[in-house]
């Protein structure tokens, strides 16, 4: 699979525009007559709603209307559907539009407030009064789990929304006859997802027919448009979702959320278009996060190093709500064995709700959490025997012989998961020969004589890729010759439009400048299902070049009726099918689109199907799995506890490289997101659930000057499970660079230094831990 | 995140200033409003009435003056970090802002509105704790002028009075060739500093310490002279301090714990970066010939 | 709350306004004159995402209000090149990949645009200071920075 463009660091159709300030995102959206909401949010983590004044706020200038889930009742009632229905969840948790009677974190929507401006709504919001019954609160998932604790939810007997399991093999037997048994316990903090758009949502009403059209700031439209049809009892043809350009998703976004449903209410109460954008401190509060969890893991190896078992349980903070189900747990269990062959896994995690913000997959969902525990496990093994960390990886993982490695656990539907094609330890030898950590104990040395610590971390990690079910595509040719896609899969900044039109281009023989790809409008694509999960270059980029496949088929079968040529005499360049060889021969796209768009009382040519279009949905029925090895450097300073990343070299192979540009970009954002999970992103709740690090200046974000350069080799081993060979690329940046750090700084502190089982780390623990406290 | 409602007013001198100060109730000085802004649009703060003094005339400036260096309260910082005069005769100053949070902020974030501020992190009212500053407030009753160690009355607390405005900022320059050493910690490049310190020397043509100024901030509520510690060092020569009263100063300070770090460790932070900034004023130091 | 007239220059054109004291620059710019190139990331002056550029400084404008720019010069993104016709600036940007989702890439765009017309010869690490004070969560940064020094360096080869 390679072309003129698939493959070519070309640069980004989509950034000319977003270049020159011309990005169209959902804030800048002005309609007239449009009416700006603000939220009465709850300001404490539990409670029980006794009345709700509004009188006052509603006096207030510019104010229009004020609404609470009450007012709503003649249009539609009760708690949001599910995102992804569970089986093990009997009733669904999920949010009402606006708070119905109890409160469950702070930040929980009460009442929407509409006005003139966004100033006047927010006046007016801090306007509305409540009388509140206080409710005792629980914002720490292992005290949510103890019987006397105060329940998240009041009617609830436990905060154990559910308990999941996961295993294979014989996993007592394994214990009982390996060499070797050690038992750690893991602490992995929660942070935010910080997209540096925040969400958004314009809603509008067609007066006459009383159809809806939303744009929002999101990773699933069509869910968008399938959930409130839903709650609103309508056909979702009556109901048109888009999202403009999306200023970063990041996961959280994927979800529907209270506020979407609570802005389209307010639009059809008030018949007027409504615009909420959520600002930075509603995003702390309202927006999901994620990676809470502990883990208590038992590990079983033998003398050789050879990793042979695990087993565990985990406690999963999953905030007030569970709005994506157990997708998290779900994730978690999907992702062990990693890259490791084990012989047998047998793991268990308790689903707790806390008063918190609820959570859902962020950058890597569970892979990264996954990813620590595993990678630092055989850091750990490696101590207890005094062997170098990556001969016991290279003893422990998967052998590319051993490809496809059916791994023991199933997927989500029942299917066993099976490695497609890889080589892990291919991956861990380049990494390590590229970040040269055969001389790495002189660069020690020499950081030494500077008063610094230097470690040297590494960590791998596999992640399923290209979750089905499909995505889909069509592909049209313009009597103009130029191709237009549509899609459903919608886009945050990964580069999807140039990404397909080089697919396309290369299909139809035109330029990329000739190809327009329109991204997540359900108006003018059918069906959608969301951007997550590394799924779209597998799903979505699938699909565009089967539906230009089928049209460049059609192509040729018109110009040979036409030409009196065989089929497989033809080509297609410059925007034309040609003889092969005579280059003069040919027949434009762009005139074969027009007698295909029909002229009346003409019939077609050999009574071929109108339009120089097709569509297609590529079944992605079997996940494809990327993997990457990462190695890093870091420096500590001991007296501040400072840890600064020196070094970064990532290998990583996601099978085909469309655009070796867009995926690096993919990786190397990715990555900072590790490091800022590993060493800066903390967001701190206190006892009572108040969140405590709400500002910029408090949850601390990588930014540029502490972050290194990143070195990204590629393996391209091709997929055999899509027909372009690609894996997905968006989250094995993150997945195991806060493990790859981790690794690094424990590296640093010696082999008298603690094992590091929890991230983030602050340079208090660094201080305290070369302290020997 | 839209700042509440306020009357907006724009004085053009000092005496117009001074009215509004004297006639307004609940009543913020709008400076460079690095600081009063965030609080504003966070609605952490309300204010009736926003009197913006960036058009009063001849507050901003930076002039040498018969006894020292004047610098005007609305000078930017970003004026203050590029001055060859500040960073010739108050090299300490010069070498502090170049921690004062980014290229943005410091375009428009005065050297008045820090110390008027008073986070307990800023680096430039730390300064003038360590140069022993004066404040020169104008106010109903006149003129009238602040030494630095009068200066700080708690946290985020001056000694300005409700209808006083900060005029200038007179800094005494040590004498040429004087050592001058900083050290902070923050977590990221220009963030405000978990802790930070600097430090002062002047040493005879014999190398012995004849004066000498320590301090600490972001680790008590307001920034802290290490007075005792720094009459153990008068006398000493410069190439073999004993450094220990020092470190221990500063390790006893009455720490301030928050939601990120300790006491204990901005203790010891404390120590460490008063070593460092007192090595680097041993380092600066050009000894008399 | 009374409204005031403002007169200043935006990119190179004379404009004058009313303005409600309350609303800052950022809102101003984006919702009163429709410049919506320059956008909202934070509102309390940490991301950047919202820099301009006031009488040749950058300044976050959501920490400006609106009625400060009276008598000033604003420069926005909107004055850089057209997308047909980008500046070096912005060139260097789509070559480096230093953009993905574009929210943070104004911000950027007019820090670097400021800082370079001072410092036409910056290191990697004067960059990384220059826009210690953007927040960019897609790109990790190594191609805006890329991006700022080529142009840097492209334009110091030309003179």
């Amino acid at each position: 699979m390679s072309g003129r463009f698939f493959g070519a660091a070309v640069t980004r159709l989509e950034d000319a525009r977003l270049l020159a300030g011309k990005g169209q995102y959902v804030d800048d959206i002005d309609l007239p007559g449009m009416l700006h909401a603000a939220f009465v949010r709850a300001s404490f983590a539990h409670g029980r709603i006794r009345s709700i004044d509004t009188g006052d706020a509603l006096a207030m200038p510019g104010v229009v209307a004020i609404y609470t889930m009450a007012d709503f009742a003649d249009i539609a009632h009760g708690p949001m559907p599910p995102m992804a229905p569970h089986p093990l969840l009997k009733t669904p948790i999920t949010y009402h539009p606006l708070a119905d009677t109890e409160i469950r974190h702070v930040g929980e929507a009460i009442a929407i407030v509409l006005a003139d401006n966004r100033a006047n709504a927010e006046d007016a919001a801090a306007a509305v009064t409540l009388d509140i019954e206080y409710l005792p609160a629980v914002s720490d998932a292992a005290l949510a789990c103890e019987a006397n604790s105060p329940k998240t939810h009041s009617q609830h007997a436990s905060n154990i929304a559910a308990t999941m399991k996961a295993g294979f093999g014989d996993c007592a037997g394994v214990f009982a006859k390996a060499d070797h048994v050690l038992t750690e316990h893991f602490d992995i903090h929660r942070g935010g997802c910080h997209s540096m758009e925040c969400r958004g949502v314009v809603a509008n009403i067609d007066l006459l027919t009383d159809a809806l059209t939303i744009s929002t700031s999101s990773q699933s439209p069509y869910m968008v448009r399938r959930h409130l049809a839903a709650y609103l009892k309508r056909d979702e043809n009556d109901i048109r979702v888009m999202t403009p350009d999306v200023g970063g998703g990041f996961g959280p976004k994927a979800n529907v959320y209270a506020e979407e449903f609570a802005v389209t209410l307010a639009v059809i109460k008030s018949r007027r278009p409504v615009k909420w954008i959520e600002d930075r401190q509603e995003h702390f509060v309202a927006t999901t996060q994620q990676r809470g969890q502990t883990w208590t893991l038992d590990v079983a190896f033998d003398n050789d190093g050879r990793m042979r078992a695990i087993r565990g349980r985990c406690i999963h903070d999953n905030g007030a709500y569970a709005p994506y189900g157990l997708i998290l747990p779900a994730t978690a269990l999907a992702s062990f064995p990693g890259p490791y062959a084990l012989e047998a896994l047998d793991l268990s995690i308790d689903v707790v709700l806390t008063n918190l913000v609820p959570t859902s997959p962020v950058r890597g969902a569970c892979r990264p959490n996954v990813a620590f525990l595993l990678e630092r496990l055989a850091d750990r093994v490696a101590r207890h025997l005094g062997m170098d960390r990556q001969e016991v990886r290279r003893r422990s993982f998967v052998r590319a012989d051993q490809m496809p490695y059916t791994t023991g656990i199933k997927a989500r539907d029942g299917s066993p998961i099976s490695y497609d094609s890889g080589d892990y330890v291919g991956a861990l030898n380049l990494v390590l020969d590229k970040i040269d950590a055969t001389n790495f104990e002189a660069r020690r040395n020499e950081t030494k004589r500077r008063g610094k610590l230097r470690g040297l971390g590494i960590a791998s990690c596999v992640e399923d890729t290209g979750l089905g079910p499909f995505e889909g595509a069509s592909v049209r040719v313009t009597p103009a010759g130029k191709v237009i896609i549509a899609t459903g899969a919608s886009s945050q900044g990964q580069g999807h439009r140039t990404a397909f039109a080089q697919i396309a281009a290369d299909a139809l023989g035109v330029e990329l400048e000739d190809v327009t790809v329109e991204t997540a409008d359900t108006a003018k694509f059918p069906l959608g299902i969301s951007t997550i999960a590394s799924r779209i270059a597998v799903t979505a980029g699938s699909s565009v070049q089967l539906a230009a496949h089928k049209v460049r088929a059609k192509a040729i079968a018109f110009a040979s009726h036409q030409l009196e040529v065989g089929e497989h005499d033809l080509e297609l360049d410059g925007g034309a099918v040609h003889v092969k060889g005579i280059p003069d021969m040919k027949i434009k796209l762009s005139e074969i689109a027009r007698t295909l768009a029909g002229n009346t009382g003409v019939p077609l040519p050999g009574d071929m199907e109108p339009d120089l279009a097709a569509t297609a949905y590529f079944n992605s029925n079997a996940l494809t799995f990327a993997y990457g090895a990462n190695a890093c450097e870091v420096e500590v300073d001991p007296e501040t506890g400072d840890v600064s990343v020196v070094r970064y070299v990532v290998v990583h192979d996601c099978g085909r490289l469309i655009n070796p540009l867009i995926v690096d970009g993919q990786i190397r954002g990715g990555v900072v997101h590790g490091i800022g999970n590993a060493l800066f992103e903390r967001m701190i709740y206190d006892e009572e659930g108040q969140p405590l690090t709400t500002t910029y200046g408090d949850y601390l974000l990588p930014m540029a000057f502490e972050m290194p350069r990143i070195e990204i080799h590629h393996m391209e081993t091709p997929s055999p499970r899509n027909p372009i060979g690609v894996k997905g690329a968006g989250e094995g940046g993150t997945i195991p660079a806060a493990a790859c750090v981790i690794s690094a700084v424990e590296d640093a502190l010696g082999p008298d230094g603690p094992f590091i089982a929890l991230h983030p780390i602050s340079p208090q623990h660094v201080v305290t831990w070369l302290d020997g406290n | 995140m839209k700042a509440p409602p306020f009357q907006y007013h724009r004085p053009q001198t000092r005496e117009e200033l001074g009215a509004l100060l004297a006639r307004l109730d609940n009543a913020k000085i709008l400076a460079g409003g690095q600081s009063l802004m965030p609080m504003m649009n966070l609605r952490v703060i309300a204010p009736d009435h926003l009197i913006d003094i960036n058009r009063v005339a001849n507050l901003a400036g930076i002039r040498e003056a018969v006894d020292g260096i004047e610098i005007g309260a609305m000078t930017r910082q970003a004026d203050v970090l590029a001055s060859d005069l500040v960073k010739s005769r108050l090299p300490l100053l010069t070498r502090a802002l170049e921690h004062v949070g980014h290229i943005q902020t410091r375009a428009r974030g005065t050297i008045g509105g820090s110390c008027c501020h008073l986070d307990p992190s800023a680096e430039q009212p730390a300064m003038c704790a360590a140069l022993d500053a004066e404040f020169v407030v104008v106010g109903p009753g006149g003129r009238r002028v602040i030494p630095a160690g009068e200066w700080f009355e708690g946290l985020l607390q001056s000694a300005l009075g409700e209808q006083e405005f900060l005029e200038v900022i007179r800094f005494k320059p040590w004498a040429d060739g004087h050592g001058y050493g900083f050290a902070e910690y923050a977590r990221r490049h220009g963030d405000f500093a978990i802790a930070g310190a600097a430090a002062l020397l002047e040493a005879g043509r014999d190398g012995r310490i004849t004066l000498a100024a320590l301090l600490s901030f972001g680790v008590e509520a307001a920034p802290k002279r290490l007075s005792e510690a720094e009459r153990t060092l008068i006398g000493q020569h410069v190439d073999s301090l004993n450094i220990k009263p020092v470190i221990a100063a500063a390790s006893a300070l009455d720490a301030m714990e928050d939601v990120h770090v300790t006491a204990d460790y901005r203790r010891h932070l404390a120590g460490v970066l008063i070593r460092r900034a007192l090595n680097e004023a041993c380092t600066t130091m050009r000894r008399p010939s | 709350m009374t409204e005031h007239s403002v007169t200043f220059t935006l990119n190179g054109e004379r404009r004058e306004a009313r303005v409600d004291p309350r609303i800052h620059l950022g809102d101003f710019l984006r919702h009163s004159l429709g410049l919506t190139g320059t956008h909202l990331g934070c509102e309390h002056g940490v991301c950047g995402a919202c820099t301009v550029i006031v009488n040749g400084a950058p300044v976050r404008s959501c920490l400006m209000l609106a009625v400060q720019i009276d008598g000033t010069v604003v420069e926005t993104v909107e004055s850089l090149g057209k997308p047909g016709a980008l500046s070096p600036l912005q060139q260097a940007f789509a070559t480096n990949h230093g953009l993905q989702c574009g929210f943070c890439t104004s911000g950027m765009l007019m820090t670097l645009e400021a800082y370079l017309r001072t410092t036409p010869a910056p290191t990697e690490q004067d960059v990384r200071i220059a826009i210690s004070g953007n927040i960019c969560r897609c790109t990790g940064y190594e191609g805006i920075v890329q991006a700022a020094l080529d142009t840097a360096s492209a334009k110091a080869s030309r003179t």
